[in-house]
């Protein structure tokens, strides 16, 4: 009996898509989404609101946890949801598979990469290393 | 179909250049004064301002375009009309939203 004909729908279109997989991506996709939604607005209304930009007033802003929380988290699930993102990308127009094997490598390594240093930038304001 | 691309387009843009300049700008301001003085610099430099524009400009399509298709997720806003609508609204927003913050922040601010 092939596949077509006993599978409910749900079965016969799991694992196809570019990607192969993906169900957990796409939902992830857009969970981190709305949470980017909120974060995102937070930033911009932060540094509309903040009286100036100079590096002490950020510093400032960024210390306590009301800056220092929402900021840890932007960059966590902004670089998640970029991730998530450009995957799609690649899941699309990368068709061999070991060169999109690759090149999601190199993009995660990337984004985990320039998540850590976001993170460490921020954790040295937040616990004061810098005057 | 064009909102769908600019999706794609702006959302990449973010993801390299929203969490390059971000990156570099909590560097900076981890770094010292000389650090975020040079930061400071390129942000104030015309090609700069053109970049954070532009990354304006992406941010604010991307969440809006993004919500249409949150929207268009729960199976709603697929018949031409409405959808064709939900979709050149995202463009005006995104322009309005722009150009308001922009000018706030260089006529008010600077």
């Amino acid at each position: 009996m092939s596949l077509g004909d006993s599978a409910t729908p749900l079965g016969r279109v799991r694992g196809l898509g570019s990607a192969g997989e993906g169900g957990e991506h796409w939902l992830t996709e857009r969970v981190t989404s709305i949470a980017l939604l909120l974060l995102g607005t937070w930033l911009i209304a932060s540094l509309l609101i903040l009286p100036d930009l100079k590096q002490q007033t950020v510093i400032e802003w960024l210390r306590p946890p009301s800056g220092a929380v929402p900021m840890a988290l932007l960059i966590v699930i902004g670089f998640k949801h970029a991730l998530d993102g450009v995957k799609v990308f690649v899941d699309d127009y990368v068709h061999e598979e070991g060169n999109r094997f690759a090149v999601n490598t190199l993009l995660l390594f990337l984004a985990v990469g320039g998540g850590a240093l976001a993170l460490y930038a921020l954790a040295s304001v937040a616990f004061g290393g810098v005057a | 179909m064009l909102v769908s691309i600019l999706h794609r387009a702006t959302g990449t843009a973010l993801s390299i250049g929203g969490l390059a300049v971000l990156t570099w700008w909590l560097m900076a301001v981890a770094q010292g004064q000389d650090a975020y003085a040079a930061f400071t610099k390129a942000a104030t430099h015309p090609v700069g301002l053109i970049v954070l524009v532009g990354l304006t400009w992406s941010f604010f399509q991307h969440l809006l375009s993004g919500i249409r298709h949150l929207v268009m997720d729960t199976g709603a806003a697929f018949e031409l009309g409405v959808n064709k609508t939900f979709a050149v609204l995202t463009l005006l927003g995104s322009i309005v939203l722009t150009a308001a913050l922009w000018v706030y922040v260089l006529e008010f601010r600077a």
